[in-house]
């Protein structure tokens, strides 16, 4: 009787949960310009969604939430993973300091993440656009990817790394062949964790964005929405960002089972 | 090993420029007039406007019932969820971890979606139903990693010493899951005090929160101001993460959500 109950407020939850979620999904495949319209089944939105109806701007904007994802995951990744290191090796009170400074960008709301940086690159001129969003984006990724790096180096038996320095590694092979392959599947699950932030980040993006035009997907929505009427096109976008979401979060468990890290984990 | 901790320093040289320097301005702004000179001018403009004031006060309101909502949701849930006895399947708790690693924006315009379909009004109603629901598996989550970990000793210690379950309860597995409710208040609290479009979207731009107005102020070039109202926003999340990190003593790098 109590478990009974117990899983039926789960259940509630869960269908309230993602009772939007559905909803968009359905009406993904009908043609009616305003939502809870049900004019057949068709799946004209999803080709005039990828046919770059929307004047393809649409389009463009997946192409540079995409491309900003995986420039700054690859980015945040590499910088996080040095950086990792570097501070693994560090003294205990500079690890502090580093370890305050990395909390930092991870405990600023959007907003002032957004602010500030917006304010830097005015005070200095630059021009902004793709690159200050990018370089954006690598400021709130980098953190996660240290602190899904740092757990692996942990574990790690520093003796492997004498023993190949012992057995003549030059120190830059022993780091190729002995620590990165230790340490790999962190760096993995950092680079999707920062991969993700990166496309689902809105606030940052629309402050460090500027005025040229470009646009990612969030800001798209949001001055789609503020335009007062919502793309159709949307529907099937965020149907097919979901499922997506899905199997990238099926793989990362996947892979942290499989490898029992705990980076996947954060977040 | 240790030539290699001067590895930290491309990564401090990054952080300083990306991090420090910008949160720096944001303070040097703020205190500054439109020309350019040492003044309390914009403290002064925000307190003398009570449309400011009241719209400050009514996110920290609207912030602090999402929070206690997705608390008073959200703890029975996860307790739920990490009792072997009352859940045996492993895949309810990505179900509900799933929603947070979609676009937020995607999100909030489904929960939009939601109420047209079902014709609910678009206002204070919908703005606190839309942030719970976006923000309800940030409070889920840390409180079930906490009550997972939680040695299961102390319960069965209270009951061999007579406690009524519903003292073990209160007495016990509460009190060990307050650093998951710090955690989770934390990562609720903040989105909400500091979210804009949510709050846009879901009413229709019928509800200003103080969020709206920051980024207001910045868009229309009044970067003082606004640098001025984000260090205010500043010092209540500092102020919150104080008590909730004061609160939490869990180890961040063992068993933390961030």
């Amino acid at each position: 009787m109590k478990k009974l109950l117990a899983q039926t407020y789960i259940w509630i939850l869960l269908v309230l949960l993602y009772a939007p979620i559905v909803i968009i999904a359905v009406f993904s495949f009908t043609e009616a310009k305003v939502l809870g319209n049900w004019t057949g089944f068709s799946t004209k939105l999803y080709s005039s969604l990828f046919s770059g109806g929307v004047n393809g701007s649409l389009l463009r904007a997946i192409e540079n939430t995409l491309s900003i994802g995986i420039i700054a995951a690859v980015c945040s990744t590499i910088l996080g993973t040095i950086a990792a290191i570097g501070i693994f090796n560090l003294t205990s009170r500079k690890k502090h300091i580093m370890y305050f400074l990395n909390d930092i960008p991870m405990l600023n709301p959007d907003i002032i993440t957004g602010i500030s940086l917006f304010i830097l690159f005015v005070t200095f001129s630059v021009t902004q656009g793709y690159i200050t969003v990018v370089i954006a984006h690598i400021t709130f990724c980098t953190p996660y990817v240290v602190l899904s790096v740092m757990p692996r180096l942990k574990q790690m038996n520093p003796n492997t790394y004498e023993a190949a320095l012992d057995l003549g590694a030059t120190p830059f092979q022993a780091l190729w062949k002995v620590i990165i392959p230790e340490i790999r599947p962190g760096m993995v699950s950092g680079m999707l964790l920062a991969f993700t932030l990166s496309i689902d980040d809105f606030a940052v993006t629309l402050f460090t964005k500027g005025n040229q035009g470009l646009e990612t997907l969030s800001t798209y929505i949001y001055a789609d929405a503020r335009k007062g009427g919502l793309t159709p096109e949307l529907r099937p976008l965020s149907t097919i960002i979901f499922v997506t979401v899905l199997l990238l979060l099926i793989i990362i468990n996947l892979r942290s089972t499989k490898t029992q890290g705990q980076g996947s984990k954060k977040h | 090993m240790n030539k290699r901790s001067s590895w930290s320093l491309p990564y401090l040289v990054f952080l300083i420029l990306f991090v420090v320097l910008p949160l720096i301005l944001i303070a040097v702004y703020a205190f500054q007039d439109s020309q350019g000179h040492f003044s309390f001018q914009n403290f002064v403009h925000f307190a003398q406007q009570p449309e400011a004031v009241s719209t400050f006060l009514y996110s920290i309101e609207i912030a602090l019932i999402t929070t206690i909502l997705c608390i008073a949701l959200g703890y029975p849930a996860a307790y739920i969820l990490s009792t072997p006895s009352l859940n045996r399947s492993a895949v309810t708790i990505i179900l509900f971890i799933l929603p947070m690693w979609v676009n937020m924006l995607v999100r909030t315009l489904a929960t939009v979606a939601l109420f047209d379909f079902i014709h609910i009004p678009l206002g204070e109603g919908a703005l606190i139903f839309g942030m719970v629901y976006n923000f309800l598996p940030f409070m889920i989550y840390p409180i079930y990693n906490t009550l997972l970990k939680m040695d299961n000793s102390y319960i069965e210690a209270a009951e061999d010493l007579g406690a009524s379950p519903s003292q073990v309860f209160w007495k016990v597995t509460l009190p060990l899951s307050m650093p998951g409710v710090w955690s989770g208040v934390l990562m609720v609290f903040m989105p909400t005090i500091s979210t804009f479009a949510i709050s846009e979207l879901l009413t229709m731009n019928k509800v200003k929160l103080f969020g709206t107005v920051i980024q207001e102020n910045i868009n229309n070039g009044l970067w003082n101001y606004g640098s001025a109202l984000g260090l205010i926003m500043l010092v209540i999340i500092g102020i919150t993460t104080a008590i909730t990190n004061g609160k939490d003593k869990m180890d961040a790098e063992k068993g933390g959500i961030i």
